[in-house]
């Protein structure tokens, strides 16, 4: 299964460094909408809860970007048939598309977060960078693995774009809820207090609970 | 496991989209390295016959039997010993014609210099670094047979296979995908001249029912002509 990931992952980063299809379009996104938080909050700096909060909305909401266009490639030009086509476990295309969508997150927040100190985070964060990053990893996962699922399943629908948000948005409720409280010490006001073990727990949980359910459903969702 | 020496079975074969049938109660026995051309007008069930037998749809009533696996509990078996050539490519646009059938390759665990032989082949080793989106329907069309034959498939499922290549180019990729490549063959034809010619097995069909079965030779592009009127 590894080769078959590998030989998925390699061509989703070949047409995403050629087309520029979600990307470019979720940071676009990140940013703007910090500029906008900047903007419509009519304060200068943002730190603690709403800090945080501002910061896991966003991601979330570029992430259904990419959710949104993950599998259109292979619906759109018979990726999906080729794929069927040869003899490979089918887990290997949810693999490659999660280990695709978590290295766009990643990307984007290099981009997204630095924005979103300096438009916007009152406190310094790089005291915190290590945690700050082990949350956004662990989150990142849990979007990956549960956009992954979701865009699979809306594909096949006429309403994709309708079907996404309407699907991944309430199942990613317990991600934003744990990221978000697990960064909030990161941000406080006064400068980086100790990290929220128990809400990393939860995003660990999750992830694990989401990634069984996905490995269990996902040649259902491939099945004709 | 093989069970029969038949290279393709369909015992009462049928096939639904909802409550459409768009196959019913097909039956036919291909020998393996024989011809079987598929007739029939738009809509008559020639791409969904395809697409069941290279394991795409799932039979809903009777026996399908492909190399000796039954459908679809033995589709992964059988997956890599199958050739599609089906209305769409199957390739990237974005990406070149060598890339995608690197992609292809790396998938059915056949060697790189596989490629290049197979490209070789189509004629298009020349062009093969341009992006698919840049190339015209002949050209697509020779790499989608060249993907379809790039592991080397016992059975050929193809749709139309001829459909937007010039004479020069057919007559290249005869020995990939014709009656001289050895290959058990499932086409379809609207040409019931051309289609009978390089056939063993005839089928024809009409409102997804087998209108007409029989070996090539004996039937009649008169009677090929009927399943259109």
């Amino acid at each position: 299964m590894r080769s078959t990931v590998a030989a998925l992952l390699a061509k989703d980063l070949a047409l995403e460094l050629r087309t520029g299809e979600s990307v470019p379009a979720m940071v676009l996104f990140s940013v703007t909408t910090y500029v906008v938080f900047h903007f419509g909050l009519d304060r200068d700096t943002v730190a603690g809860d709403l800090a945080s909060g501002v910061l896991w909305v966003t991601v979330l909401f570029a992430a259904i970007l990419g959710v949104n266009r993950l599998f259109v490639s292979e619906h759109e030009q018979g990726g999906f048939d080729g794929f069927l086509l040869a003899p490979v476990d089918r887990t290997a295309l949810f693999v490659a598309k999660a280990i695709a969508l978590f290295g766009f997150l990643c990307v984007v927040e290099l981009v997204a977060v630095p924005a979103f100190a300096l438009l916007l985070l009152g406190p310094p964060a790089g005291q915190a960078l290590p945690e700050l990053v082990l949350v956004l990893a662990l989150a990142n996962a849990g979007i990956a693995v549960t956009g992954t699922l979701v865009a699979a399943l809306a594909i096949q629908t006429r309403a994709r774009d309708l079907v996404v948000p309407l699907l991944v948005l309430p199942l990613l409720v317990p991600v934003v809820l744990a990221a978000a409280r697990a960064t909030t010490p990161l941000l406080a006001q006064g400068g980086a207090q100790p990290l929220a073990g128990d809400w990393l727990a939860v995003l660990g949980l999750y992830d694990l609970v989401f990634a069984l359910i996905a490995y269990a459903v996902f040649d259902f969702l491939l099945e004709d | 496991m093989p069970t029969t020496d038949h290279a393709v079975v369909l015992r009462g074969a049928g096939r639904r989209f909802g409550e459409r049938a768009a196959l019913r109660d097909v039956s036919l026995e291909l020998e393996p390295g024989r011809t079987l051309v598929v007739f029939g007008p738009n809509g008559a069930g020639k791409t969904t016959l395809l697409r069941m037998l290279a394991t795409l749809l799932r039979p809903h009533a009777g026996e399908v039997r492909v190399l000796g696996c039954a459908l679809p509990d033995g589709g992964y078996a059988v997956r890599g010993r199958i050739g599609f050539l089906g209305h769409e490519a199957l390739l990237y646009r974005e990406l070149t014609g060598r890339e995608n059938l690197r992609f292809h390759a790396r998938l059915h665990g056949v060697a790189r210099t596989r490629v290049e032989a197979v490209l070789d082949a189509v004629g298009m080793r020349a062009r093969a670094d341009d992006a698919v989106a840049q190339l015209s329907r002949g050209m697509v069309q020779r790499l989608a047979i060249a993907r379809a034959v790039l592991h080397d498939p016992e059975l050929l499922l193809l749709d139309e296979p001829l459909a937007n290549l010039d004479p020069a180019a057919a007559a290249q990729v005869e020995p990939l995908i014709g009656r001289t490549s050895g290959r058990t063959r499932v086409l379809t034809s609207h040409d019931p001249a051309g289609g009978l010619a390089g056939a063993d097995l005839a089928l024809g069909l009409r409102g997804g029912r087998a209108a007409l079965v029989g070996a090539a030779a004996q039937v009649r592009p008169e009677q090929i002509a009927e399943l259109y009127a």
